[in-house]
């Protein structure tokens, strides 16, 4: 298996008239939390849409363990877990129920799926919740669940599409401390959020993608250094501009 | 393929069944409820339009001439209600009226003319008569025929013989010979065959919302983003909801029976019957992956269902029986048409499940239920991806 966890050759992915990534590439290795950050529709759930094989690149290449996402989807999925944008929970299901599911699916043999949920939903504060609907949760909760499931077949790679947006700061904080427990487990941790202190916390590097390219790459500090700003947030802005954007 | 898989999400959609209210009042309560109340105030079927009946009729008069015989079949002709088959003997007669081609069999008695004449020549002296029995068979399953069919053959009859409807003394008799059995059967039972394809039909709206729901609140997404298999997706899904379909069987049929509809036929047409309604529940799954691949939303799919929901609901099931003869003709191009259909010639006509328009019916069920599955799949496998 490659060292790199993810290489991204000249990806791109144009929807007709519109280009929602253009000649990406980029490298992450195993065992890095990396942070990528845009402003809406920049092109960051697409990057990862393609990366776990919901998506299909319109030319370039992705490489998930060495495995080409589009010609080996399934090696790709067997590897990687996926917070969706979307808190995907089945709410007629409990917690437990809908954690059982993914394992599952993720064909994980029944001893496996007890242990791991049980732990699972004992770090994600879930437990005294685990047999009650999840339709009863509150949005912290569904969210926190919704993780759950992304982690419930101990993948290598996490994909995590805004997994803290509608958090309060106590369950911000609870998902922040788990990723960070994962990343020492050595697992790789791709995230994509607006919070530019939960990136500052948590990345050891992130992209910074508008209009579909890549236009900043590197440590959260040493970024800060170059454009000699105050914090992410500051480049962030220098980079992007100040214009409010919204997803088409 | 890992049934591991498969028997997780098959579990589930039983859990989402049970557990949502919306979805347990469509597939179960709804038809419980209707069968319950239209079972029990059910009143008969019929509409203003002027019906027509296909009648067989066996000509068994031996008499050289048979211009009595003759005169009764033009008079049935002309009433512009009757639509006259002639068959050589009661066997092949019999044949149609089990598979539901005619809904009546006249046998007119090898000394009809002999009788006819006898009363023509001498109304007044009814020593002279020489008495002759026209024997007459009545489709079961069809509530209109056994009422009306008996009146306008004797109307017939009155009028060859220049007799009034108050003056009915003649030679000739009328006899309905299913007519006994007839009148044991109640309304209900013209409409049981039509209930069960009405309580599966309803499996379209579910399959539709629950579709666009899971694929509106990201489910699809995460599944996809598992090794789970298109394959092993759809197979759970086949197999929920053909579970689903064997329990609004069951049910409507626990109903039914409490209603007192007792079909005179044994285990293995029960369980064609089940088989066949297995293989329609197939066809609307076909059909709500349709209404989900064009519906944006899970309200849109209730709404797109209907497109589905309503032709089959008013030209295949019981409905159907009291509409036009163009309405009729329209049913034909819908699954539950012949569901209905089989159902009705099984346990109403209590025909064999080998006969000519079961195996036709069962065909043509299972040739719509193959296209339209394959149709739904491949629609939203192309524009959604499963």
């Amino acid at each position: 298996m490659s060292q790199s966890a993810i290489v991204i050759e000249h990806l791109s992915k144009k929807y007709q008239d519109t280009t929602a990534l253009e000649d990406l590439s980029l490298q992450i290795p195993k065992g890095e939390l990396f942070g990528l950050l845009g402003p809406n529709g920049a092109g960051k759930t697409t990057t990862i849409n393609i990366l776990c094989g919901l998506l299909r690149s319109t030319t370039g290449t992705a490489k998930v363990c060495g495995y080409d996402v589009q010609k080996e989807p399934a090696k790709v999925k067997d590897l990687i877990g996926v917070c969706i944008q979307e808190t995907a929970i089945y709410p007629y299901l409990t917690g437990a129920e809908n954690v059982d599911l993914f394992g599952n699916l993720h064909a994980m043999d029944k001893a496996r799926i007890k242990a791991r949920s049980e732990m699972l939903l004992d770090k994600m504060g879930l437990s005294e919740d685990a047999k009650r609907r999840s339709s009863k949760y509150s949005g912290g909760m569904k969210r926190r669940l919704s993780l759950t499931l992304a982690l419930i077949s101990d993948p290598e790679i996490v994909f995590l599409d805004e997994p803290t947006v509608a958090l309060d700061p106590q369950s911000r904080h609870a998902v922040w401390n788990f990723l960070k427990d994962l990343k020492k487990e050595g697992k790789t941790l791709i995230l994509t959020t607006h919070y530019m202190e939960e990136a500052e916390e948590l990345c050891d590097r992130v992209g910074i993608i508008d209009h579909g390219k890549l236009i900043e790459l590197g440590a959260p500090q040493q970024l800060v250094s170059k454009h000699g700003v105050k914090n992410l947030e500051e480049v962030f802005i220098k980079l992007t501009g100040r214009n409010i954007r919204e997803d088409a | 393929m890992k049934a591991q898989r498969i028997i997780a999400l098959t579990k589930k959609e039983i859990k989402k069944t049970i557990r949502e209210p919306a979805v347990l009042f469509m597939i179960f309560l709804f038809p419980i409820i209707f069968v319950f109340a239209f079972g029990a105030s059910f009143g008969g079927v019929g509409n203003n339009n002027q019906p027509t009946y296909n009648m067989g009729v066996v000509n068994m008069d031996t008499a050289t001439s048979q211009n009595a015989s003759q005169l009764l079949l033009n008079t049935l002709a002309n009433t512009k209600i009757m639509n006259l088959h002639t068959y050589i003997d009661n066997q092949t007669a019999q044949n149609a009226l089990s598979q539901g081609n005619v809904q009546a069999i006249m046998i007119i008695p090898d000394n009809f003319a002999l009788s006819f004449t006898s009363y023509t020549t001498s109304q007044n002296n009814p020593n002279t008569w020489i008495n002759s029995t026209i024997t007459l068979y009545l489709d079961k399953a069809s509530l209109t025929a056994t009422q009306a069919v008996p009146p306008i053959i004797q109307q017939a009859l009155n009028t060859i013989q220049g007799q009034s409807l108050q003056v009915p003394s003649s030679p000739i008799h009328l006899e309905t010979a299913s007519l006994i059995n007839v009148e044991h059967s109640s309304a209900l039972d013209f409409i049981v065959p039509g209930m069960f394809t009405f309580a599966s039909i309803f499996l379209i709206m579910m399959v539709g919302q629950s579709f666009a729901q899971d694929r509106e609140n990201g489910m699809m997404k995460r599944i996809r983003v598992t090794t789970t298999t298109p394959t092993e997706f759809m197979a759970s899904q086949v197999i929920s909801y053909m579970g689903i379909a064997l329990i609004q069987a069951a049910l409507v049929f626990a109903i039914t029976y409490m209603l007192g509809f007792r079909p005179n036929v044994g285990a293995p047409t029960y369980a064609f019957a089940f088989l066949l309604v297995l293989l329609f529940s197939l066809s609307n799954v076909g059909f709500g992956l349709i209404t989900a691949t064009i519906a944006k939303s899970p309200g849109a799919a209730t709404g797109i269902s209907f497109l589905f929901v309503l032709p089959q609901l008013f030209l295949g099931t019981f409905v159907g029986a009291s509409l036009s003869s163009t309405a009729q003709l329209a049913g034909k191009f819908v699954p539950s048409y012949y569901v209905t259909n089989a159902l009705t010639t099984l346990f109403i006509r209590g025909a064999s499940i080998s006969i000519t328009t079961i195996l036709f019916d069962l065909s043509i069920v299972s040739a719509s239920c193959v296209a339209v599955l394959a149709v739904g799949i491949t629609l939203y496998a192309k524009y959604y991806k499963i």
